[in-house]
Parts: structure tokens; sequence; C-alpha cells
């Protein structure tokens, strides 16, 4: 396994709080990798600091085996493209001027929009599923819409990495699914792709690689398949289940045994 | 989103370059066209009126040197510039504050920039000799005192543009409290001068008054175009922005010593104009139908607010002119209004 992203001894802090200590990871290239974990375990601020959101305190975030802080930002910007779980959308924009707000790092003054631009941002509307969006204001649409329109802003932006924070969320459950097979189609043309995600079942489904945290730790990495049991599970979030293989893709299905749960007969 | 076949087989349809991003949208070229033959209009009446009305082919004569004329090139046709130039720069630094704060009451005279600036230039006034050099840096000085003192009273593991704007207003009520203080301790004569100047106006603005400030709010201006593309990524929010590629500290230092320098050399010259700055970045933004806060139409539509209000400044009680300040701030009043409820509304 290559990693050109890595993370060595980070120490995460938000203001007095620390989240993380001395964490360290390897994001394998060409891979999918999942980010899982209870609620405000560090997940969104680990993936901050990998893409320079957030300066360790200690240790560094490398690519290539230099510190990202020492890219240039719109270097930097060519290689890791990141969908936050909050952007901001500018008032009357509309959808394909979004989507083409992701060519800004390929841009220049002297080089302001050119037939390239053009082509990824029709590629990437097509990609989301938002190409019969692309006059509608982003106001307008719904949650789930918008979540599609700015998931095509980042493939725009035509990064060979892309990490994304919670990008199912608003997303009902067809489009959950799409995007994961969106993110699992990019991964098989060679993109690295690091998603936070909230459903297990989803990660062990999708993911190559499965990255468990709790309490600003990595818990457990690795295949899907080797790592999650009811132990982990029990570990990381508290909760007492079964794991099972998943019917349809033999990955391992965890199947919570809570209390109070109605039985059917 | 069509999961692998999607991306494995992309449909890429070449056409002609579309109003995709940068291309402005055919509204935005209208609009710019039909403000700029306001502004000649608007220019031209300036010219022709005043104490004597001079007809457009007076004008014309004496502009082309056929005819010259003391009342039209040397009194009406730097007030008129003035007007212009001051109106493009209060619209831009207006338009700079509201993408700072992302806030569309976020502009230098609501936040005490103005107030800021004027109190600098009282200072250079009252215990400096009160020179043009003296009174631009103390205006500039004071612009960017305030905008340090409201960072650091905003500032709260970062910024919430609302937070930003209500401390400004604050801010702004203290140090006009602070102006009236050193106009009350000043000498007779030099407060005399400070009141009337404090309203904003062009009375008696003259080619010899020009010459520093155009330069400087050129520079600046060309600066932030340069920089415009930059501004409207980071209206994208802090992280889409900076993962897209844009120096968000450099940006935003840029901004503020545009928006301010701005502000405060139209303040070192004309006094504190109130109400340009706040409205002409949104009435620019609404007719261009454009995303976000965009600089021209603000800085055009600013030109013509400016020039405007100065122009019913002098005809409304004739021949006494008034302070254009106060007509733009009685307009500027009612829509401060206006937008309050709306965004009291939408809060």
């Amino acid at each position: 396994m290559t990693a050109r992203l890595t993370a060595r001894d980070i120490t995460l802090r938000y203001g007095d709080r620390v989240v993380s200590t001395r964490l360290s990871l390897d994001v394998p290239d060409g891979a999918f990798t999942a980010i899982v974990g209870p609620n405000a375990c560090g997940k969104s601020t680990l993936l901050r600091a990998l893409v320079r959101l957030l300066r360790p305190d200690t240790g560094e975030v490398r690519l290539d085996g230099r510190g990202i802080g020492a890219y240039a930002t719109k270097a930097l910007a060519k290689q890791l493209g990141f969908l936050p779980q909050d952007p901001l959308a500018p008032d009357d924009i509309k959808v394909r001027q979004l989507v083409g707000r992701g060519r800004f790092p390929h841009q220049s003054l002297l080089a302001l929009w050119s037939q390239q631009d053009e082509d990824a941002v029709v590629d990437a509307m097509a990609a989301a599923g938002v190409d019969d969006l692309a006059d509608r204001p982003v106001q307008e649409l719904s949650g789930g819409q918008r979540q599609r329109v700015w998931m095509a802003m980042v493939l725009a932006q035509e990064t060979p990495c892309l990490l994304l924070d919670e990008p199912t969320s608003f997303l009902d459950i067809t489009h959950q699914y799409q995007l994961l097979g969106l993110l699992a189609g990019l991964r098989d043309e060679g993109r690295t792709i690091v998603a936070v995600l909230h459903d297990i079942n989803q990660a062990c489904r999708f993911a190559d690689h499965l990255i468990a945290m709790k309490s600003g730790r990595v818990v457990a990495e690795g295949e899907p398949g080797t790592v999650v049991d009811a132990a982990l599970i029990k570990d990381v979030f508290d909760l007492p289940s079964v794991v099972i293989p998943d019917p349809v893709t033999d990955t391992p299905m965890v199947v919570p045994t809570v209390q109070g749960a109605r039985r059917s007969r | 989103m069509t999961g692998r076949e999607a991306v494995a087989a992309p449909a890429r349809r070449r056409g002609p370059l579309t109003a995709l991003g940068l291309r402005p949208e055919r509204r935005t070229v209208i609009l710019t066209l039909v403000l700029t033959a306001l502004i000649l209009g608007l220019g031209l009446l300036g010219l022709c009126y005043g104490a004597s009305w001079k007809s457009p082919g007076e004008v014309f004569a004496a502009l082309s040197g056929a005819e010259p004329s003391v009342v039209i090139q040397d009194w009406r046709l730097p007030r008129v510039l003035a007007a212009l130039v001051f109106g493009a720069a209060l619209g831009v630094s207006g338009a700079l504050f509201q993408n700072l704060t992302r806030n569309p009451m976020g502009s230098p005279d609501v936040i005490g920039l103005d107030a800021g600036a004027y109190t600098g230039a009282l200072v250079a006034l009252t215990v400096l000799s009160g020179a043009s050099v003296q009174l631009a840096v103390g205006s500039v000085l004071g612009g960017l005192v305030v905008a340090a003192v409201i960072y650091v009273l905003a500032y709260d593991r970062g910024f919430s543009g609302l937070r930003l704007v209500v401390i400004g207003v604050a801010v702004n009520a203290m140090v006009t409290a602070l102006n009236s203080w050193i106009v009350l301790r000043a000498d007779l004569e030099v407060a005399i001068a400070a009141v009337g100047w404090s309203a904003g106006s062009l009375n008696g603005v003259g080619w010899g008054d020009l010459g520093i400030p155009f330069t400087v709010i050129g520079v600046l201006l060309a600066l932030m175009a340069a920089r415009a593309h930059a501004m409207h990524q980071a209206a994208l929010g802090d992280a889409v922005a900076v993962t897209t590629g844009v120096s968000l500290d450099r940006l935003r230092l840029l901004m503020v010593l545009v928006g301010v320098g701005c502000t405060a050399t139209v303040t070192a010259v004309a006094g504190p104009v109130a109400f340009i700055a706040l409205a002409a970045p949104q009435i620019g933004r609404r007719l261009a139908g454009a995303a976000g806060v965009p600089l021209l139409p603000a800085a055009l539509t600013g030109a013509v607010l400016f020039q405007g209000a100065d122009l019913i400044a002098q005809m409304l009680l004739a021949p006494v002119a008034l302070p254009v300040g106060v007509v733009s701030t009685a307009i500027g009043g009612c829509y401060l209004i206006w937008l309050l409820t709306k965004e009291v509304a939408r809060a």
C-alpha cells in the first residue's frame, strides 16, 4: 500500500479543547477510505487537518513526503479537494456558476476561463446528476439537490484526492447510495477518496479501508472485513450488536441488539 | 448521478463557452452600459447646472477648449468628477465590507469606519495644521484603528458577520460621541469648519483637492480588481475558499485595506458621506442579477448615487447648496430601516 497523504504525530486543538493527541495515519492511494465513529470523536477535525484548514500543534500532515504547510494554496488545491458539512452559497448564484467555482485553482488572472474549465464543469454536473438543474438558482433547491451541486463543484476541481465530510447527510436513501456509487466509481478511476460516514454498514459496503475513531484516537483501521466485529462496535459506539455477513455484498453488517425494539411475529 | 456509468462515459457536449463562472452574464453587460450612460448623463447635467445654466453646447465647447470657461472647467468639472470617483470608491468599499461580513448591513458607514476616518481627520485638523496630506493620512489611520478595534471585539474563534455588524454599530455610536467631544473642545473657527464638513459636502472642492485622492483611489481599485475573482471565491465560506486555493488571510487584509483606504480618502476630502456605501452594492447586485456582491455594479451604482445626491443637494434649496451627506443620509435612513426590518425578519 502506498500513501501520498500521511499524518504523523499530529495534535489537534480547537481553542483550548484538545481533540486528538499524536495521531498518525496513512491514506491509501486509489482507495476509498471511510472514517467512522460517534459524534464529536474528532472525525471532522482530522479531515480539516488533512486539508490544511487546521494547523496541528505537533507533528505534520504530508503530501508526497512534503509538509502540506509548504505548498502554495493553489498547488495544494489542485491535489486535495474538500467538501465541508456547511458550505455557503452566495445569494442568487446559479448551479452552473457554483460548479464553475470548483475551477478556481486552475485559473489565473491571465487565464480566466478555458475550454478545459468548461468541459470539467459539464462532466462534473453530469456525474453528480445535476446537469438538468444547471440554470436554477442554488437557493431554490432542496437540501439533497444542493448537496449534489456541491459534490459537482468538488468534482469540477479535478483533484486526485477527495475528502468529504459527511457527504450523505441531507440525502434520501436512494441518493445516498447513488453518491456512494459515484465515489466508488471515482475510486475505480484511480482517485483517492476519504469520506466521513455515519452509516457503518454503508462504510463496510463501499470502503476499501476503514478508520474507526473514538475520543480523538484511531481505534482500528484496515479492510472492513477484517476489522469490524461486535467487539469493535461495542468499543467505538458503545452499542451491543451482532455482526453478520451482508446478504448482498458479503461485507460485515452490523445489527444492533438494542432493548425495546419491536419483534415481528 | 448514475454511479459508475456516468463517470466512465461522461457525455461531453462541446459547445461555445457559456455564461459559466467568470463570463459576465448578458444582464450585467447591459446594466454596465446603462449605468455608464446614466453616469455620463448625470455628469453632463452637473456641468450644466449651477448658479447660471450652461447649455450642453457650451459645456462641450468648454471641455474641448474651444471656448474656455472657468465656471465649467475649474468649478463644476472637479466637483462632478469628485462625485463620480468618490461614489465609485464608496460603492466598492461597501461591497468589500458586505463581502467580508457576509451581511448587507456590514458597510463602512454603518460599522463606524466613516466616523473613525472623521476622527482621524478631526485630530489632524485640531492638533496639527490640517493640511490635506495630514487629513488624508489621519483619516486612513482613524479608519484602520476603528477596523482593528471591531476586529478584536468581534473575534471569537472565527467571525460571524452579524456579530461584526452589531459591534460595529456600537463602535460607530461611541466614535461619533468622541467626534462631538473633539469638536466641542476645539477652537471656534476649527469647530465651525469641522461641523460643516461633518455632514459630507463637495461644496468648494477644486482641482487642488483631488490629485492625491484620485491617485490613491485609482491604485486601490486596480489592486482590488485584480483580486475580485478570489473575493467571489471567498463567498463560498472559509473552508471551500481555502481548499479551492484562496489565500484567505492575505485576501482579507487586502479587502480591509482597500475598503478602509477608499472610505477614508473620500472622508478626508468630502467628509463622511453616508448611505452610498450601504446601498450601492445591494442596488447594483439586484440590478445585475449577479451572484454575491460584485464590485463593478457597486462602483457604477455608487457613482450614479453620489452624483445624483449631489445634484439634488444643489437643487433642493437653490441657490443654497446643501451638503450632499444630508441628502444621502435622508434617503439612506429610509433604506436602512427597510433593510433592518428585512434582516430581523430573516434572523
